[in-house]
């Protein structure tokens, strides 16, 4: 009989390996669920992971795998050094929001003005837009101990509700027709977070995920934060003995997180979305989430995860378009990928058994 | 142009030129939609369309199409990926897709695209859109008829003027027919959450109604209403099979000869961009069959409407009427003009309740 023993020492071939392996589950699993619904599987398979980068139309498929990725490892990146440190923000999404709220504002009040000055301060609000929605969570767990899932869960339809308001009210285009939605930010010069090199998908976003990723990177593996960060999450009681102290980490990583979250949302709204709208948010803030497990919170790992998710949603809509597939089935087939990963870790904690002296 | 304009361009010219299928006279139609095509709504109204469309042509078309693609973005990629693909027209049905129908369109100057409800138009990009307020006159009409606690609910999404219109002429036509009716507005801010519908359809009827309309595409209000025992009406679809006792009517947007007209134009070379607005007369606005809860009397009375309506003797909006400030807005025999219908943005005198900013 097969039994389940526990490892003394989580395995690092295991931890290393159950990402590729839930992708290659995911695969076979996908396939099944594609065949069951009367698509063919491998080819479904292949319109998903391969067409995106080497189809005929590529050249267009992965700039867009760029634009779906950057804000993904940015938003990943941030949250992965809380959850590192079991500081759990589920809120991303809404200091995404409230980054693009912010640093769009910016960009709207001066318009229409020109100025070098213009983008560099959008970006400035945009990143305190998400630090500061951020802060709620942190200084409720700071000062009350709630429970800083919740509140930075629940403030995610907050800022919803308020980016439907300032899309309605303050931040509406006049020239709209009564219309809901901003001014187009892209079609604004001073504000406009266009393509660096045109036609690549690699816009300033871009440029502040490779920076956030050498960061963290250089943090973790370098610097005493990055210690006691990891220490805390391993063993909260020896940190504190460490002479870590637990508040201040709650800060940092909330922050950091808001931070990159609220980036997220900045160079979105002034580049591939355009404009505020009440819903031009689109999940980013929570597929992060996925991200940045699948990447084992690993700063490299998480660049990895952020393209193959990215993949999955660009060569998911190429599979509808092709082969008909729904779009809940693309949906399902993600879900499937965190279900892998979440299952196959049970490997690296512990290990399978040829039970042979047990008696049933 | 810029380098990658030249390729896009490029690649959509060579498509254009010579893609066998456009040759053998296959048409290739794409079809961006933002909610599921099984929302029993807008999207499945669309996609019923499609199928008209399919129905029509057999071999000589082909279409596909792309669900639940968020507005942004995904929407740009999504339309780009078809024009790569060889989409000779596309059809994009939300209004949110409007900016990005005009940049996608931009770079591929061959293929057609039809933008639904939006109010940009280029060379290549035609709008269109129904008359819906005509039909809500019709059901305004109905729930005027049949309320008997005088309350009538109305679910609306976004208070854009297409559903400030809509809740307008419901709101005129049910006073017309009878004087003490009031409404009840809930503003969900979602096209399609069944949650929320059905939240904000169970938050009116305790407040008494016993009539609803929504403006939002789930059959969600229509299950709770037939739950609860009270009317409604259906949104887009017939919803009868969700509300078998509760649905009183249902406006059914009909696509179908629309998209046929344009993928037929296609063909034969005769398309050009255009500004659509059908209604009633041309029979965009449809209606579903009348449940036997609807006595003759009141039969008689929507079918009145719904002929006069469609011969032109007479507009849903026409004067005296005021607006809620209690300004003039129409005067006596005035019509409104479709300039003003197209972006209005005020309650007529009567409805209670501000539109939210």
């Amino acid at each position: 009989m097969l039994t389940l023993e526990k490892r003394a020492i989580p395995s690092r071939f295991w931890a290393r390996s159950t990402p590729v392996l839930a992708v290659f589950m995911t695969m076979i699993a996908g396939g099944v669920l594609f065949a069951l619904l009367g698509k063919p599987p491998f080819e479904a398979i292949r319109t998903i992971f391969w067409d995106p980068l080497f189809s005929e139309f590529a050249f267009y498929y992965r700039s867009q795998l760029l634009v779906k990725a950057g804000p993904l490892i940015l938003i990943a990146i941030g949250l992965s050094l809380g959850f590192r440190a079991g500081i759990w923000n589920i809120g991303a999404e809404g200091q995404y929001i409230m980054g693009a709220i912010f640093g769009g504002a910016v960009g709207l009040a001066f318009y229409p003005a020109e100025g070098w000055y213009i983008f560099p301060l959008m970006v400035l609000a945009g990143a305190m837009g998400g630090i500061l929605w951020a802060m709620i969570p942190a200084m409720l767990k700071t000062r009350f101990g709630t429970n800083e899932i919740l509140v930075s869960l629940m403030l995610v339809y907050v800022a919803q509700n308020l980016l439907s308001s300032v899309s309605f009210g303050v931040l509406k285009n006049p020239q709209g027709f009564g219309f809901p939605g901003s001014r187009n930010l892209s079609d604004y010069p001073a504000a406009a977070n266009l393509d660096l090199i045109e036609g690549t998908g690699f816009h300033w976003g871009g440029v502040a995920a490779i920076l956030a990723v050498l960061a963290a990177w250089g943090l973790l593996s370098r610097h005493i934060l990055g210690y006691q960060i990891q220490l805390s999450g391993q063993s909260p009681r020896a940190a504190r003995f460490g002479g870590v102290e637990p508040n201040r980490l709650v800060w940092i990583c909330m922050g950091i997180s808001g931070g990159l979250a609220g980036l997220a949302g900045l160079f979105e709204v002034a580049g591939p979305a355009a404009q505020l709208t009440p819903d031009f948010n689109v999940g980013y803030g929570f597929t992060a989430i996925v991200v940045a497990f699948l990447g084992r919170l690993h700063p490299i790992g998480i660049v990895l995860a952020g393209f193959l998710l990215g993949l999955t949603e660009v060569g998911g809509g190429i599979a509808q378009q092709n082969l008909g597939l729904p779009a809940a089935s693309i949906q399902a087939f993600q879900g499937m990928l965190l279900f892998f990963l979440l299952a196959m870790d049970v490997f690296s904690n512990y290990r399978l058994r040829w039970a042979t002296t047990e008696v049933v | 142009m810029t380098p990658i304009k030249t390729i896009l361009a490029g690649a959509a010219l060579a498509l254009g030129l010579t893609s066998a299928a456009f040759a053998e006279g296959k048409v290739k139609a794409g079809y961006i939609f933002v909610g599921p095509v099984g929302d029993f709504g807008w999207t499945y109204q669309h996609d019923q369309g499609r199928k008209a469309v399919e129905a029509e042509f057999g071999d000589k078309v082909e279409t596909t199409f792309v669900e639940s693609v968020p507005e942004g973005a995904d929407a740009e990629r999504v339309m780009t990926q078809m024009a790569l693909g060889g989409a000779d027209i596309i059809f994009a049905t939300s209004f949110g897709y409007m900016d990005s129908v005009l940049k996608v369109a931009k770079k591929f100057p061959k293929v057609k695209f039809e933008h639904a409800t939006g109010y940009k138009r280029a060379d290549n990009v035609s709008t269109y859109s129904a008359r819906f307020y005509q039909g809500r006159a019709v059901i305004g009409t109905i729930a005027g008829r049949m309320t008997k606690t005088n309350k009538i609910g109305y679910i609306a999404s976004f208070p854009i003027p297409e559903v400030i219109r809509g809740i307008n002429s419901a709101y005129i036509h049910a006073k017309k027919v009878n004087p003490d009716v009031e409404f009840k507005i809930v503003w969900v801010y979602t096209w399609f959450d069944p949650a929320k519908e059905a939240d904000a359809a169970t938050a009116l009827i305790e407040q008494g109604v016993d009539v609803i309309m929504q403006h939002t595409d789930s059959p969600a209000a229509m299950t709770i209403a037939e739950e609860k025992g009270i009317m409604a009406f259906g949104q887009a679809s017939d919803m009868s099979k969700f509300g078998p006792n509760a649905q009183l009517t249902s406006i059914i947007d009909n696509w179908g000869p629309y998209y046929i007209a344009r993928v037929g134009a296609v063909m034969d070379g005769s398309w050009s961009s255009t500004d659509t607005w059908d209604g009633i007369k041309e029979g965009m606005v449809k209606f579903a069959p009348y449940s036997d809860k609807v006595p003759a009397d009141v039969r008689a009375e929507a079918e009145a409407l719904k002929k006069a309506i469609a011969d032109g003797s007479y507009h849903p909006f026409t004067g005296p009427l005021n607006k809620q400030d209690g300004s003039p807005w129409l005067k006596e025999g005035e019509v409104a003009d479709d300039g003003t219908l197209a972006g209005m943005n005020f309650y007529v005198e009567g409805i209670e309740g501000d539109i939210p900013q």
